[in-house]
Protein backbone atom coordinates (compact mmCIF):
# COMPACT_ATOMS: atom_id res chain seq x y z
CA UNK A 1 0.00 0.00 0.00
CA UNK A 2 3.02 2.13 0.19
CA UNK A 3 2.92 3.05 -3.25
CA UNK A 4 -0.84 4.53 -3.19
CA UNK A 5 -0.03 7.73 -3.10
CA UNK A 6 2.25 7.44 -5.80
CA UNK A 7 -1.04 6.11 -7.89
CA UNK A 8 -3.18 8.86 -7.05
CA UNK A 9 -0.41 11.15 -8.14
CA UNK A 10 -0.29 9.20 -11.74
CA UNK A 11 -3.65 9.16 -11.77
CA UNK A 12 -4.12 12.85 -11.34
CA UNK A 13 -1.39 13.73 -13.55
CA UNK A 14 -3.47 11.89 -16.60
CA UNK A 15 -6.82 13.07 -15.30
CA UNK A 16 -5.76 16.64 -15.33
CA UNK A 17 -2.85 17.46 -17.54
CA UNK A 18 -3.25 15.32 -19.98
CA UNK A 19 -7.05 16.20 -19.93
CA UNK A 20 -7.97 13.15 -18.95
CA UNK A 21 -11.47 15.03 -16.69
CA UNK A 22 -12.38 15.73 -20.21
CA UNK A 23 -13.00 12.38 -21.41
CA UNK A 24 -14.56 11.48 -18.23
CA UNK A 25 -17.01 14.42 -18.59
CA UNK A 26 -17.88 13.11 -22.10
CA UNK A 27 -18.34 9.09 -20.80
CA UNK A 28 -20.41 10.77 -18.27
CA UNK A 29 -22.35 12.23 -20.23
CA UNK A 30 -22.66 9.46 -23.12
CA UNK A 31 -23.68 7.06 -19.90
CA UNK A 32 -26.50 9.24 -19.05
CA UNK A 33 -27.76 10.04 -22.38
CA UNK A 34 -28.06 6.26 -23.20
CA UNK A 35 -29.63 5.49 -19.98
CA UNK A 36 -32.19 8.45 -20.21
CA UNK A 37 -32.48 8.26 -23.45
CA UNK A 38 -33.23 4.47 -23.46
CA UNK A 39 -35.18 4.62 -20.70
CA UNK A 40 -37.83 7.57 -22.35
CA UNK A 41 -37.89 5.52 -25.28
CA UNK A 42 -38.48 2.56 -22.81
CA UNK A 43 -41.49 3.94 -21.08
CA UNK A 44 -43.17 4.98 -24.88
CA UNK A 45 -42.68 1.13 -26.16
CA UNK A 46 -43.36 -0.40 -23.03
CA UNK A 47 -46.54 1.70 -22.42
CA UNK A 48 -48.08 1.04 -25.70
CA UNK A 49 -46.93 -2.87 -25.39
CA UNK A 50 -48.71 -2.77 -22.12
CA UNK A 51 -52.05 -1.43 -23.27
CA UNK A 52 -51.96 -3.74 -26.15
CA UNK A 53 -52.25 -6.88 -23.51
CA UNK A 54 -55.05 -5.49 -21.43
CA UNK A 55 -57.24 -4.62 -24.41
CA UNK A 56 -59.64 -6.93 -24.84
CA UNK A 57 -59.00 -9.65 -27.28
CA UNK A 58 -62.37 -10.42 -28.91
CA UNK A 59 -61.46 -8.83 -32.18
CA UNK A 60 -58.33 -9.97 -34.86
CA UNK A 61 -56.19 -6.71 -34.88
CA UNK A 62 -55.76 -6.80 -31.16
CA UNK A 63 -54.95 -10.89 -30.99
CA UNK A 64 -52.25 -10.40 -34.04
CA UNK A 65 -50.80 -6.77 -32.15
CA UNK A 66 -50.52 -8.91 -29.30
CA UNK A 67 -49.03 -11.52 -30.79
CA UNK A 68 -45.87 -9.77 -32.06
CA UNK A 69 -45.80 -7.62 -28.85
CA UNK A 70 -44.95 -11.56 -27.33
CA UNK A 71 -42.52 -11.95 -29.64
CA UNK A 72 -40.82 -8.66 -29.25
CA UNK A 73 -40.89 -9.07 -25.53
CA UNK A 74 -40.04 -12.49 -25.39
CA UNK A 75 -36.79 -11.50 -27.86
CA UNK A 76 -35.40 -8.24 -25.93
CA UNK A 77 -35.89 -10.64 -22.23
CA UNK A 78 -34.08 -13.29 -23.78
CA UNK A 79 -30.50 -12.10 -25.08
CA UNK A 80 -28.51 -10.49 -23.62
CA UNK A 81 -27.75 -6.53 -23.72
CA UNK A 82 -24.39 -7.29 -25.12
CA UNK A 83 -25.42 -9.71 -27.92
CA UNK A 84 -28.29 -7.08 -28.95
CA UNK A 85 -25.74 -4.17 -29.65
CA UNK A 86 -23.44 -6.48 -31.68
CA UNK A 87 -26.51 -7.46 -33.49
CA UNK A 88 -27.35 -4.38 -34.23
CA UNK A 89 -23.93 -2.48 -34.80
CA UNK A 90 -22.52 -5.29 -36.67
CA UNK A 91 -25.48 -6.72 -38.29
CA UNK A 92 -28.70 -4.68 -38.88
CA UNK A 93 -26.42 -1.50 -39.87
CA UNK A 94 -24.63 -3.22 -42.32
CA UNK A 95 -27.83 -5.27 -43.69
CA UNK A 96 -30.00 -1.92 -44.06
CA UNK A 97 -26.92 0.23 -45.03
CA UNK A 98 -27.47 2.72 -42.58
CA UNK A 99 -24.67 5.07 -40.42
CA UNK A 100 -25.41 5.27 -37.28
CA UNK A 101 -22.39 6.16 -34.03
CA UNK A 102 -21.68 4.01 -31.13
CA UNK A 103 -24.34 6.32 -28.95
CA UNK A 104 -26.97 6.34 -30.91
CA UNK A 105 -27.01 2.60 -31.61
CA UNK A 106 -26.93 2.29 -27.97
CA UNK A 107 -29.74 4.75 -27.22
CA UNK A 108 -31.62 2.76 -29.46
CA UNK A 109 -30.85 -0.98 -28.32
CA UNK A 110 -31.59 0.66 -24.52
CA UNK A 111 -34.47 2.19 -25.79
CA UNK A 112 -35.66 -1.33 -27.05
CA UNK A 113 -34.30 -3.55 -24.62
CA UNK A 114 -36.23 -1.86 -21.86
CA UNK A 115 -39.20 -1.35 -23.34
CA UNK A 116 -39.75 -5.25 -23.08
CA UNK A 117 -38.71 -4.83 -19.64
CA UNK A 118 -41.03 -1.95 -18.99
CA UNK A 119 -44.09 -3.56 -20.69
CA UNK A 120 -43.87 -5.93 -18.26
CA UNK A 121 -43.87 -3.52 -15.68
CA UNK A 122 -46.12 -1.52 -17.09
CA UNK A 123 -48.41 -4.00 -17.52
CA UNK A 124 -48.61 -5.15 -13.70
CA UNK A 125 -49.09 -1.55 -12.96
CA UNK A 126 -52.33 -1.54 -15.61
CA UNK A 127 -53.48 -4.84 -13.47
CA UNK A 128 -52.79 -3.54 -10.16
CA UNK A 129 -55.37 -0.68 -11.06
CA UNK A 130 -58.96 -1.33 -9.60
CA UNK A 131 -60.73 -2.28 -12.70
CA UNK A 132 -63.74 -0.01 -11.56
CA UNK A 133 -61.56 2.88 -12.86
CA UNK A 134 -61.49 2.06 -16.39
CA UNK A 135 -65.40 1.24 -16.08
CA UNK A 136 -66.24 4.50 -14.44
CA UNK A 137 -63.86 5.94 -17.50
CA UNK A 138 -66.30 4.40 -20.25
CA UNK A 139 -69.25 4.75 -18.47
CA UNK A 140 -69.00 8.43 -18.68
CA UNK A 141 -68.41 8.07 -22.63
CA UNK A 142 -64.89 7.63 -23.02
CA UNK A 143 -63.00 5.81 -25.15
CA UNK A 144 -60.64 2.89 -23.90
CA UNK A 145 -57.73 4.99 -25.25
CA UNK A 146 -58.91 7.84 -23.38
CA UNK A 147 -59.65 6.49 -20.35
CA UNK A 148 -56.32 4.21 -19.80
CA UNK A 149 -54.50 7.59 -21.17
CA UNK A 150 -56.48 9.90 -18.46
CA UNK A 151 -57.39 7.77 -15.80
CA UNK A 152 -55.52 4.20 -15.35
CA UNK A 153 -52.13 5.04 -16.71
CA UNK A 154 -51.59 7.67 -14.66
CA UNK A 155 -52.34 5.37 -11.40
CA UNK A 156 -50.33 2.73 -12.76
CA UNK A 157 -47.72 4.71 -13.19
CA UNK A 158 -47.77 5.76 -9.81
CA UNK A 159 -47.55 2.57 -8.60
CA UNK A 160 -44.88 1.35 -10.68
CA UNK A 161 -42.46 4.14 -9.91
CA UNK A 162 -40.12 2.64 -7.63
CA UNK A 163 -40.10 -0.42 -9.94
CA UNK A 164 -39.26 1.82 -12.78
CA UNK A 165 -36.61 3.98 -10.85
CA UNK A 166 -34.83 -0.05 -10.31
CA UNK A 167 -34.99 -0.41 -14.39
CA UNK A 168 -33.49 3.03 -14.44
CA UNK A 169 -30.54 2.06 -12.06
CA UNK A 170 -29.90 -0.83 -14.24
CA UNK A 171 -29.64 0.79 -17.24
CA UNK A 172 -27.10 2.98 -15.71
CA UNK A 173 -25.51 -0.21 -14.98
CA UNK A 174 -26.43 -1.91 -17.85
CA UNK A 175 -24.04 1.14 -19.75
CA UNK A 176 -20.90 -0.42 -18.93
CA UNK A 177 -21.02 -2.75 -22.32
CA UNK A 178 -21.14 -0.14 -24.95
CA UNK A 179 -18.15 0.27 -25.38
CA UNK A 180 -18.63 -3.21 -27.94
CA UNK A 181 -20.03 -0.93 -30.28
CA UNK A 182 -17.40 1.76 -29.79
CA UNK A 183 -19.57 3.97 -27.62
CA UNK A 184 -17.11 5.91 -25.63
CA UNK A 185 -18.46 5.93 -21.52
CA UNK A 186 -17.29 6.33 -18.41
CA UNK A 187 -15.66 2.59 -18.76
CA UNK A 188 -13.51 3.77 -21.88
CA UNK A 189 -12.71 7.33 -20.22
CA UNK A 190 -11.26 5.58 -17.14
CA UNK A 191 -9.75 2.55 -19.56
CA UNK A 192 -7.69 5.37 -21.51
CA UNK A 193 -6.74 6.96 -17.85
CA UNK A 194 -5.48 3.44 -16.88
CA UNK A 195 -3.54 2.98 -19.92
CA UNK A 196 -1.84 6.42 -20.10
CA UNK A 197 -0.81 6.28 -16.59
CA UNK A 198 0.34 2.49 -16.29
CA UNK A 199 -1.90 2.09 -13.56
CA UNK A 200 -5.48 0.80 -13.61
CA UNK A 201 -6.62 0.87 -9.57
CA UNK A 202 -7.32 4.10 -9.15
CA UNK A 203 -9.02 4.94 -12.47
CA UNK A 204 -11.17 2.04 -11.97
CA UNK A 205 -11.88 2.97 -8.12
CA UNK A 206 -12.64 6.15 -8.90
CA UNK A 207 -15.39 4.95 -11.53
CA UNK A 208 -16.72 2.53 -9.44
CA UNK A 209 -17.44 5.64 -6.95
CA UNK A 210 -18.73 7.68 -9.61
CA UNK A 211 -21.73 4.75 -10.67
CA UNK A 212 -21.98 4.40 -6.72
CA UNK A 213 -22.82 8.30 -6.69
CA UNK A 214 -25.23 8.34 -9.40
CA UNK A 215 -27.31 5.34 -8.20
CA UNK A 216 -27.30 7.05 -4.93
CA UNK A 217 -28.68 10.48 -6.46
CA UNK A 218 -30.97 8.37 -8.82
CA UNK A 219 -32.61 6.30 -5.76
CA UNK A 220 -32.81 10.25 -3.87
CA UNK A 221 -34.80 11.49 -7.18
CA UNK A 222 -37.48 8.54 -7.18
CA UNK A 223 -37.85 9.13 -3.40
CA UNK A 224 -38.80 12.81 -3.94
CA UNK A 225 -40.84 11.91 -6.80
CA UNK A 226 -42.77 9.21 -5.05
CA UNK A 227 -43.94 11.70 -2.56
CA UNK A 228 -44.69 13.99 -4.68
CA UNK A 229 -47.02 11.77 -6.31
CA UNK A 230 -48.36 10.73 -3.37
CA UNK A 231 -50.71 13.71 -2.14
CA UNK A 232 -53.75 12.22 -3.24
CA UNK A 233 -53.05 9.41 -1.17
CA UNK A 234 -53.03 11.92 2.01
CA UNK A 235 -55.80 12.81 4.16
CA UNK A 236 -56.14 15.99 4.61
CA UNK B 1 -86.37 5.91 -23.89
CA UNK B 2 -85.03 2.54 -23.04
CA UNK B 3 -86.58 -0.34 -24.77
CA UNK B 4 -85.28 -3.60 -24.12
CA UNK B 5 -86.33 -6.33 -26.52
CA UNK B 6 -85.61 -10.29 -25.88
CA UNK B 7 -82.22 -9.30 -24.10
CA UNK B 8 -79.57 -12.26 -23.78
CA UNK B 9 -76.65 -12.56 -21.75
CA UNK B 10 -73.76 -15.37 -21.39
CA UNK B 11 -70.61 -15.93 -19.96
CA UNK B 12 -68.63 -18.83 -21.43
CA UNK B 13 -71.46 -21.57 -21.28
CA UNK B 14 -73.31 -20.04 -18.30
CA UNK B 15 -76.82 -18.06 -19.90
CA UNK B 16 -77.16 -15.26 -17.02
CA UNK B 17 -80.06 -12.92 -18.82
CA UNK B 18 -82.99 -15.38 -20.58
CA UNK B 19 -84.80 -12.68 -22.39
CA UNK B 20 -85.39 -9.71 -20.81
CA UNK B 21 -88.22 -7.43 -22.23
CA UNK B 22 -88.66 -3.93 -20.47
CA UNK B 23 -89.71 -0.69 -21.45
CA UNK B 24 -88.19 2.53 -19.53
CA UNK B 25 -90.21 5.36 -20.29
CA UNK B 26 -88.89 9.42 -19.28
CA UNK B 27 -89.42 10.07 -15.86
CA UNK B 28 -90.00 6.28 -14.76
CA UNK B 29 -87.92 5.09 -11.97
CA UNK B 30 -87.34 1.68 -11.67
CA UNK B 31 -86.32 -0.72 -9.25
CA UNK B 32 -84.85 -3.70 -9.74
CA UNK B 33 -84.83 -6.07 -6.82
CA UNK B 34 -83.88 -10.10 -6.79
CA UNK B 35 -81.42 -12.85 -5.06
CA UNK B 36 -78.13 -12.14 -5.54
CA UNK B 37 -76.51 -14.01 -8.37
CA UNK B 38 -79.65 -13.52 -10.42
CA UNK B 39 -78.53 -11.29 -13.13
CA UNK B 40 -79.22 -7.45 -11.72
CA UNK B 41 -75.94 -5.98 -12.44
CA UNK B 42 -75.28 -7.82 -15.68
CA UNK B 43 -78.88 -6.49 -16.69
CA UNK B 44 -78.17 -2.78 -15.84
CA UNK B 45 -74.27 -3.07 -17.65
CA UNK B 46 -75.88 -4.20 -20.90
CA UNK B 47 -78.38 -1.05 -20.75
CA UNK B 48 -75.47 0.92 -21.15
CA UNK B 49 -73.52 -1.82 -22.81
CA UNK B 50 -70.80 -1.90 -20.09
CA UNK B 51 -71.37 -6.01 -21.13
CA UNK B 52 -72.16 -6.65 -25.06
CA UNK B 53 -75.49 -8.61 -24.86
CA UNK B 54 -75.10 -11.80 -26.46
CA UNK B 55 -78.20 -11.42 -28.45
CA UNK B 56 -81.24 -9.19 -28.44
CA UNK B 57 -81.47 -5.09 -28.08
CA UNK B 58 -81.19 -1.97 -26.38
CA UNK B 59 -83.23 0.56 -28.33
CA UNK B 60 -81.57 3.85 -26.60
CA UNK B 61 -83.65 6.94 -27.97
CA UNK B 62 -84.16 5.51 -31.19
CA UNK B 63 -80.80 3.91 -31.95
CA UNK B 64 -80.31 -0.02 -30.62
CA UNK B 65 -77.05 0.39 -28.78
CA UNK B 66 -76.45 -3.24 -28.77
CA UNK B 67 -75.61 -3.02 -32.43
CA UNK B 68 -71.54 -3.57 -32.33
CA UNK B 69 -71.25 -0.96 -35.41
CA UNK B 70 -72.82 2.14 -33.60
CA UNK B 71 -70.34 4.51 -31.38
CA UNK B 72 -71.15 3.16 -28.24
CA UNK B 73 -69.69 6.33 -26.34
CA UNK B 74 -71.66 8.88 -27.65
CA UNK B 75 -74.87 7.05 -26.33
CA UNK B 76 -72.66 6.67 -22.86
CA UNK B 77 -72.91 10.38 -22.60
CA UNK B 78 -76.42 10.39 -21.80
CA UNK B 79 -76.38 7.77 -19.72
CA UNK B 80 -75.21 8.40 -16.09
CA UNK B 81 -73.62 4.98 -13.93
CA UNK B 82 -73.37 4.90 -10.63
CA UNK B 83 -70.87 1.82 -9.12
CA UNK B 84 -71.39 0.23 -5.52
CA UNK B 85 -67.76 0.98 -5.14
CA UNK B 86 -68.06 5.17 -6.50
CA UNK B 87 -65.04 4.28 -8.52
CA UNK B 88 -64.02 7.99 -8.36
CA UNK B 89 -61.28 8.56 -10.38
CA UNK B 90 -58.12 8.34 -8.08
CA UNK B 91 -55.81 10.71 -9.70
CA UNK B 92 -57.66 13.35 -10.09
CA UNK B 93 -59.83 15.64 -7.46
CA UNK B 94 -63.24 15.97 -7.19
CA UNK B 95 -63.87 19.00 -9.01
CA UNK B 96 -61.65 17.42 -11.47
CA UNK B 97 -63.81 13.85 -11.38
CA UNK B 98 -66.98 16.10 -12.30
CA UNK B 99 -65.40 18.43 -15.07
CA UNK B 100 -62.82 15.53 -16.42
CA UNK B 101 -66.27 13.93 -19.47
CA UNK B 102 -67.85 17.16 -19.69
CA UNK B 103 -64.36 19.17 -20.81
CA UNK B 104 -63.20 16.14 -22.46
CA UNK B 105 -65.97 15.34 -24.98
CA UNK B 106 -66.63 19.05 -25.47
CA UNK B 107 -63.35 20.04 -26.14
CA UNK B 108 -63.16 16.69 -28.72
CA UNK B 109 -66.41 18.18 -30.66
CA UNK B 110 -64.74 21.79 -31.03
CA UNK B 111 -61.69 20.34 -32.54
CA UNK B 112 -63.94 18.34 -34.84
CA UNK B 113 -65.59 21.38 -35.56
CA UNK B 114 -62.90 23.12 -36.29
CA UNK B 115 -61.04 20.70 -38.63
CA UNK B 116 -64.12 20.23 -40.53
CA UNK B 117 -64.47 23.85 -41.27
CA UNK B 118 -60.77 24.02 -42.21
CA UNK B 119 -61.62 20.94 -44.81
CA UNK B 120 -64.62 23.33 -45.97
CA UNK B 121 -62.35 26.00 -46.42
CA UNK B 122 -60.04 24.43 -49.07
CA UNK B 123 -63.31 22.86 -50.28
CA UNK B 124 -65.12 25.85 -50.85
CA UNK B 125 -62.63 27.40 -52.59
CA UNK B 126 -62.50 24.66 -55.56
CA UNK B 127 -66.34 24.71 -55.55
CA UNK B 128 -68.52 26.88 -57.72
CA UNK B 129 -70.46 29.65 -55.91
CA UNK B 130 -74.04 27.99 -55.42
CA UNK B 131 -72.19 24.87 -54.16
CA UNK B 132 -70.80 26.58 -51.40
CA UNK B 133 -71.06 25.12 -48.40
CA UNK B 134 -71.47 26.91 -44.56
CA UNK B 135 -68.75 26.44 -42.31
CA UNK B 136 -70.07 25.02 -38.42
CA UNK B 137 -70.70 28.08 -36.02
CA UNK B 138 -68.31 28.71 -33.65
CA UNK B 139 -69.34 30.17 -30.25
CA UNK B 140 -66.80 28.45 -28.31
CA UNK B 141 -63.08 28.47 -26.97
CA UNK B 142 -61.29 25.37 -24.77
CA UNK B 143 -60.95 28.41 -22.04
CA UNK B 144 -64.75 28.71 -22.05
CA UNK B 145 -65.87 25.28 -22.15
CA UNK B 146 -63.74 24.89 -18.82
CA UNK B 147 -64.63 27.87 -17.46
CA UNK B 148 -68.28 26.48 -17.82
CA UNK B 149 -67.63 23.09 -16.93
CA UNK B 150 -65.88 25.01 -13.40
CA UNK B 151 -69.15 26.82 -13.13
CA UNK B 152 -71.39 23.79 -13.87
CA UNK B 153 -69.19 21.28 -11.09
CA UNK B 154 -69.17 24.26 -8.41
CA UNK B 155 -72.73 24.70 -8.74
CA UNK B 156 -73.37 20.34 -8.38
CA UNK B 157 -70.80 20.49 -5.93
CA UNK B 158 -73.11 22.97 -3.71
CA UNK B 159 -76.31 21.15 -4.34
CA UNK B 160 -74.58 18.18 -2.36
CA UNK B 161 -72.80 20.69 0.61
CA UNK B 162 -69.55 19.72 -1.05
CA UNK B 163 -68.03 22.73 -2.65
CA UNK B 164 -65.28 23.11 0.05
CA UNK B 165 -63.98 19.35 -1.13
CA UNK B 166 -63.58 20.87 -4.46
CA UNK B 167 -59.94 20.41 -4.29
CA UNK B 168 -59.45 17.17 -2.02
CA UNK B 169 -58.89 14.07 -3.54
CA UNK B 170 -61.20 11.17 -3.21
CA UNK B 171 -59.13 9.18 -0.77
CA UNK B 172 -59.73 12.05 1.77
CA UNK B 173 -63.81 11.75 1.45
CA UNK B 174 -66.15 9.32 3.49
CA UNK B 175 -68.05 6.72 1.66
CA UNK B 176 -71.32 9.07 1.52
CA UNK B 177 -69.54 11.90 0.12
CA UNK B 178 -67.52 9.55 -2.22
CA UNK B 179 -71.08 8.57 -3.42
CA UNK B 180 -72.85 11.84 -3.79
CA UNK B 181 -69.79 13.11 -6.11
CA UNK B 182 -70.25 9.71 -8.52
CA UNK B 183 -73.48 10.77 -8.59
CA UNK B 184 -73.29 14.20 -9.59
CA UNK B 185 -70.43 13.18 -11.87
CA UNK B 186 -72.86 11.18 -13.99
CA UNK B 187 -75.15 14.79 -13.83
CA UNK B 188 -72.59 17.00 -14.77
CA UNK B 189 -73.18 15.49 -18.07
CA UNK B 190 -76.71 16.33 -18.24
CA UNK B 191 -78.02 12.16 -18.96
CA UNK B 192 -81.31 11.24 -20.28
CA UNK B 193 -80.81 8.71 -17.54
CA UNK B 194 -78.83 6.99 -14.52
CA UNK B 195 -78.35 3.88 -14.00
CA UNK B 196 -77.81 2.82 -10.28
CA UNK B 197 -76.22 -0.48 -8.74
CA UNK B 198 -76.65 -0.97 -5.01
CA UNK B 199 -75.24 2.53 -4.59
CA UNK B 200 -75.71 1.94 -0.75
CA UNK B 201 -74.38 -1.12 -0.09
CA UNK B 202 -71.16 -0.28 0.16
CA UNK B 203 -71.90 2.22 2.75
CA UNK B 204 -72.10 2.01 6.47
CA UNK B 205 -75.34 2.68 7.90
CA UNK B 206 -75.29 6.05 9.02
CA UNK B 207 -73.97 7.13 5.38
CA UNK B 208 -77.30 5.57 3.44
CA UNK B 209 -79.43 8.31 4.36
CA UNK B 210 -77.48 11.07 2.58
CA UNK B 211 -77.38 9.14 -0.33
CA UNK B 212 -80.48 7.80 -0.71
CA UNK B 213 -81.71 11.49 -0.33
CA UNK B 214 -80.03 13.01 -3.21
CA UNK B 215 -81.62 10.15 -5.14
CA UNK B 216 -84.88 10.93 -3.94
CA UNK B 217 -84.06 14.45 -4.98
CA UNK B 218 -82.69 13.49 -8.35
CA UNK B 219 -86.59 11.72 -8.64
CA UNK B 220 -88.59 14.90 -7.88
CA UNK B 221 -86.61 16.43 -10.67
CA UNK B 222 -87.65 14.59 -12.43
CA UNK B 223 -84.72 12.27 -13.49
CA UNK B 224 -85.18 9.16 -14.83
CA UNK B 225 -83.32 6.48 -13.40
CA UNK B 226 -82.67 2.15 -12.90
CA UNK B 227 -81.94 1.21 -9.72
CA UNK B 228 -80.73 -1.98 -8.33
CA UNK B 229 -80.81 -2.11 -4.56
CA UNK B 230 -81.95 -3.99 -1.91
CA UNK B 231 -83.75 -0.64 -0.29
CA UNK B 232 -87.19 -1.71 0.18
CA UNK B 233 -88.39 0.88 1.79
CA UNK B 234 -86.63 3.39 -0.58
CA UNK B 235 -88.41 1.12 -3.41
CA UNK B 236 -91.46 1.45 -2.06
CA UNK B 237 -91.42 5.42 -1.35
CA UNK B 238 -90.11 6.61 -4.84
CA UNK B 239 -90.29 4.10 -7.46
CA UNK B 240 -92.44 4.26 -10.03
CA UNK B 241 -92.26 0.60 -10.55
CA UNK B 242 -90.65 -2.62 -9.26
CA UNK B 243 -89.10 -5.54 -11.09
CA UNK B 244 -88.17 -8.78 -9.70
CA UNK B 245 -85.48 -10.23 -11.39
CA UNK B 246 -85.18 -13.79 -11.25
CA UNK B 247 -82.67 -16.52 -12.61
CA UNK B 248 -81.60 -14.42 -15.46
CA UNK B 249 -85.70 -13.20 -16.12
CA UNK B 250 -88.16 -10.75 -14.93
CA UNK B 251 -90.72 -12.47 -13.33
CA UNK B 252 -93.06 -9.67 -11.57
CA UNK B 253 -93.22 -5.80 -12.70
CA UNK B 254 -95.83 -3.88 -10.97
CA UNK B 255 -96.30 -0.68 -9.34
CA UNK B 256 -94.69 -0.49 -5.87
CA UNK B 257 -97.98 -0.65 -3.89
CA UNK B 258 -99.42 -3.47 -5.67
CA UNK B 259 -95.57 -5.08 -5.87
CA UNK B 260 -95.42 -5.23 -1.76
CA UNK B 261 -99.15 -5.94 -0.97
CA UNK B 262 -100.12 -8.43 -3.60
CA UNK B 263 -97.08 -10.30 -4.68
CA UNK B 264 -98.07 -12.43 -7.28
CA UNK B 265 -94.74 -14.56 -8.27
CA UNK B 266 -94.77 -17.52 -5.74
CA UNK B 267 -90.56 -16.72 -5.93
CA UNK B 268 -91.64 -13.39 -5.07
CA UNK B 269 -93.60 -14.16 -2.19
CA UNK B 270 -90.54 -15.91 -0.77
CA UNK B 271 -88.18 -13.50 -1.64
CA UNK B 272 -90.23 -10.85 0.09
CA UNK B 273 -91.21 -13.04 3.16
CA UNK B 274 -87.12 -13.17 3.79
CA UNK B 275 -86.40 -9.49 3.42
CA UNK B 276 -88.73 -7.72 5.07
N1 LIG C 1 -67.77 -11.03 -16.05
C1 LIG C 1 -68.36 -12.20 -15.70
N2 LIG C 1 -67.85 -13.37 -16.11
C2 LIG C 1 -68.43 -14.53 -15.78
N3 LIG C 1 -69.52 -14.64 -15.02
C3 LIG C 1 -70.10 -13.52 -14.58
C4 LIG C 1 -69.55 -12.23 -14.90
N4 LIG C 1 -70.32 -11.29 -14.32
C5 LIG C 1 -71.30 -11.95 -13.69
N5 LIG C 1 -71.19 -13.29 -13.83
C6 LIG C 1 -72.10 -14.30 -13.29
O1 LIG C 1 -73.41 -13.96 -13.67
C7 LIG C 1 -74.34 -14.24 -12.63
C8 LIG C 1 -75.16 -13.01 -12.36
O2 LIG C 1 -74.32 -12.00 -11.86
P1 LIG C 1 -74.84 -10.56 -11.45
O3 LIG C 1 -73.67 -9.83 -10.93
O4 LIG C 1 -75.56 -9.97 -12.59
O5 LIG C 1 -75.85 -10.88 -10.28
P2 LIG C 1 -76.56 -9.88 -9.29
O6 LIG C 1 -78.00 -10.18 -9.39
O7 LIG C 1 -76.11 -8.50 -9.55
O8 LIG C 1 -76.06 -10.37 -7.89
P3 LIG C 1 -75.64 -9.52 -6.60
O9 LIG C 1 -76.91 -9.20 -5.87
O10 LIG C 1 -74.78 -10.47 -5.84
O11 LIG C 1 -74.90 -8.32 -7.06
C9 LIG C 1 -73.52 -14.69 -11.45
O12 LIG C 1 -73.63 -16.09 -11.35
C10 LIG C 1 -72.11 -14.30 -11.78
O13 LIG C 1 -71.21 -15.24 -11.28
MG1 LIG D 1 -74.82 -7.06 -8.51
Amino acid sequence: MGDFGRKIERFLEVFIEKNGYVRVLNGLQNTLLIAVTGLLIGIVIGTLIATVRVVPKYKRLPRVLNGFCSFYVGLFRGTPMVVQLLVFYYVMLPILDINMTGVQVSMMVFGLNSGAYISEIMRSGIQSVDPGQLEAGRAVGLSFHTSMMKIVIPQAVKNILPTLGNEFISLIKETSVVSFVGAADLYVAFSYIGSNSYEFMVPYLVMALIYIVLVMLISLMIRLMERSLKKSDRRN
Amino acid sequence: MIDVIDLKKSFGDVEVLKGINVTIHKGDIVVVIGPSGSGKSTFLRCLNCMEDPTSGSVIFNGVDIADMSVDINIHRRHMGMVFQHFNLFNNKTVIENIMLAPVYTRCQELSKARRKNAWLGVKNRFASADKKEEPVPITTTKAKIKEEAREDALRLLKRIGLEDKADAYPSTLSGGQKQRVAIVRSLAMNPDVILFDEPTSALDPEMVGEVLDLMKALADDGMTMVIVTHEMGFAREVATRVLFMDEGVIKESAPPEEFFAHPKNPRLQEFLSKVL
